[in-house]
């Protein structure tokens, strides 16, 4: 297991492993919406937590089908699935591999670029927090649908029409958390919603994903 | 008996190919399947390995007793050669690498990149991984393209010390591997008989 982490963690940081592609386009998102909205700065700081949300959100998606799509591609997958390694077990490293390559870096990106949307003062440690809860969701979410659309070619629209309806409650629970902290209002709710969401994803569908996968790889 | 496959049948994108192939292998014993493309040699492999189901009939097996090689070798290109032996060899749950690259002439290349290595190296690197897994039945379908003479040469070396540790391999290929005291077994004669489509109308009523 921590074998098929450190792989693919040093695959993603190697030259074509895609480490900066999420990153990079939530950085562009991000810097081109002040331009868009023009110089109206409550106007900015009240869409930001918003905003950022749909960015991070979006970079996630952008690298969803490289999860499986490579290892299957060059047999791997093959090899791993007639290995010792449980297929639940595969799925939920490839999803943590996903999350410090991807999710992490964006949270961590998040509080710099909330300066570029005049996110409010209060705002920044509530976006960091609910970026932190919600993201490891994107991802093992993200696998879930990289698991099903594994053996087709071109399968990232798919990917993404399977994937982007299942995004929405962690998207309106998340940004509302990043909402109330910016405003200062009570947000207990969300955020337990929000983790739980999280919790309930990481508990449950890694074993859909591997029980479709396994049909997958017929 | 290592492996038994009795009455087996298989079926590719629906279709039975293969019906009723029953086979054993005991220790230090190779068996090659023959037959013509299309027959379901690697189907057969693959329901063997557990990657897809059979039709009907049964594998016996040890747990955690088989390995399978397909066509592709799951080679990372981004990786070194010693890499990419190293990580299955952590997966299996076994150290020594060194002895595998010494088998199949790995030594020179170990830290080359895998992405920078020829078709017939990219293949060695593949077979190579089998011995760093340490299990016993090796499930090889066509391990032999693209490598060459010496390359198979060495390619039944390695299989004759697996057999004769007491290890066995179910092989699907087309050439001679010059492994004399393997068995062959002909899948011709167990070709599946096409579905009857005798109620035409009712398959879609």
């Amino acid at each position: 297991m921590i074998a098929l982490l450190t792989r693919d963690m040093r695959l993603a940081v190697r030259a074509g492993g895609g480490f900066g592609l999420g990153l990079a386009f939530f950085l562009i998102v991000v810097v081109l919406v002040p331009f868009g909205v023009g110089p109206q700065g409550a106007l900015l700081s009240r869409i930001a937590p918003g905003i950022l949300w749909l960015g991070a959100l979006l970079a996630c998606l952008l690298s969803l089908d490289r999860i499986f799509a490579l290892d299957h591609e060059d047999g791997s997958l093959d090899l791993l699935a007639t290995s010792p390694l449980p297929m639940e077990g595969i799925v939920s490293v490839k999803a943590l591999a996903h999350w410090l390559t991807t999710g992490l870096p964006l949270v961590l990106a998040a509080p710099l670029l909330g300066v570029l949307l005049n996110l409010p003062g209060p705002g920044f440690g509530w976006l960091l927090l609910s970026l932190a809860l919600g993201t490891p969701a994107l991802s093992v979410i993200g696998t879930f649908g990289a698991a099903l659309t594994v053996g087709l070619k071109r399968g990232g629209l798919l990917l993404s029409l399977l994937v982007l309806p299942l995004y929405v409650p962690t998207l309106i629970f998340g940004a509302e958390v990043a909402r109330r902290g910016a405003e200062g209002l009570a947000l207990s709710t969300p955020l337990a919603l929000l983790a739980g969401i999280t919790c309930g994803t990481i508990a449950l569908l890694p074993f859909a994903s591997a029980a479709v996968l396994k049909v997958n790889l017929r | 008996m290592v492996l038994r496959v009795t009455d087996m049948a298989v079926a590719r994108g629906g279709v039975p190919v293969l019906d009723g192939v029953s086979l054993a292998l005991g220790p230090g014993e190779a068996l090659v399947l023959r037959g013509p493309n299309g027959i379901g040699k690697t189907t057969l492999l693959r329901a063997v390995a557990g990657l897809q189901p059979a039709l009907a009939g049964h594998v016996e097996a040890a747990p955690e007793s088989l390995v399978y090689a397909g066509h592709a070798d799951g080679i990372k290109a981004a990786l070194t050669v010693t890499e990419n032996l190293r990580f299955w060899a952590q997966v299996f749950g076994t150290k020594e690498i060194a002895p595998a690259l010494e088998t199949f002439g790995l030594g020179p290349l170990a830290h080359r990149q895998a992405g920078a290595l020829s078709a017939g190296q990219k293949r060695r690197l593949g077979l190579a991984r089998l011995l760093v897994t340490g299990r016993p039945v090796w499930l090889l379908d066509e391990p032999t393209v693209s490598l060459d003479v010496d390359a198979v040469a060495m390619f039944a070396g390695a299989v004759r010390g697996h057999l004769a540790g007491g290890g066995a391999a179910l092989i699907a290929t087309h050439i001679d591997l010059g492994l004399s005291e393997a068995r062959i077994l002909d899948l011709a004669p167990y070709r599946a008989a096409p579905l009857a489509v005798d109620d035409f109308d009712g398959v879609f009523l």
